[in-house]
């Protein structure tokens, strides 16, 4: 047993229906978690791992 | 990559040095608003609001200076990547949103660059945005010459 924030306090996890998902893109990688509660949404966290940099490419006139 | 910042790094605008460098921060930005590479300055025009978000967003933790390494005797690249995810922790953000601000808050909040990841919201939670590795060809933020 685990205690979950939730929109209502912490509650203890076993009372409450648990939902996961994944997005895996090339941009990133993504995963949440939700609680519910009677059907209704009490908590939601999500972790984005991001995988592509900014850049910047960058042209001399020469090289010296 | 914000233009104004490639056009600041010119200028000495931005520090990266860890320690003694400037303090860079993470805003995260709606669905809904604009901010791409012709965005200059953090704003509070279409940020986040919720439980226990706090306008500005979090401060980036830069634990490791911008490595320049060669490739080539004429090319070369430089890289820096935060050392540390930015969390948001027990967040309520209801209205979607979908992207980070990196700004320099100690130069007058002007805008470094802006990640976009796939639309979320957060209820009673955290929001955790981990960076990729710090290395030549996957930084948060490359310059290069080829």
């Amino acid at each position: 047993m685990a205690l979950v924030n939730t929109t209502k306090g912490e509650m203890d996890d076993s009372l409450l229906e648990k939902r996961e998902g994944d997005v895996d893109n090339d941009n990133e990688y993504t995963t949440w978690v939700e609680y519910w509660l009677d059907g209704e949404l009490v908590h939601r966290s999500v972790h984005v791992q991001l995988k592509k940099s900014v850049g910047l490419t960058a042209t001399t006139a020469s090289f010296e | 990559m914000c233009t104004s910042f490639m056009g600041e790094l010119m200028t000495a605008t931005h520090n990266f040095t860890t320690g003694t460098g400037n303090t860079f921060k993470a805003a995260l930005f709606l669905a809904s608003a604009t901010y791409n590479a012709s965005t200059t300055a953090y704003s509070t025009t279409g940020e986040v609001t919720g439980t226990n978000y706090t306008a500005g967003g979090v401060t980036i933790t830069n634990g490791t200076s911008p490595t320049a390494t060669n490739s080539s005797t004429t090319a070369g690249v430089a890289y820096w990547t935060p050392t540390a995810s930015f969390t948001y922790t027990n967040v309520t953000l209801t209205t979607a949103f979908d992207a980070v601000l990196i700004y320099n808050s100690s130069a007058s909040n002007k805008a470094v660059s802006v990640h976009t990841f796939g639309s979320q919201t957060v209820t009673a939670g955290t929001f955790t945005l981990t960076m990729p590795s710090n290395t030549t060809t996957t930084a948060l933020i490359r310059l290069a010459t080829t």
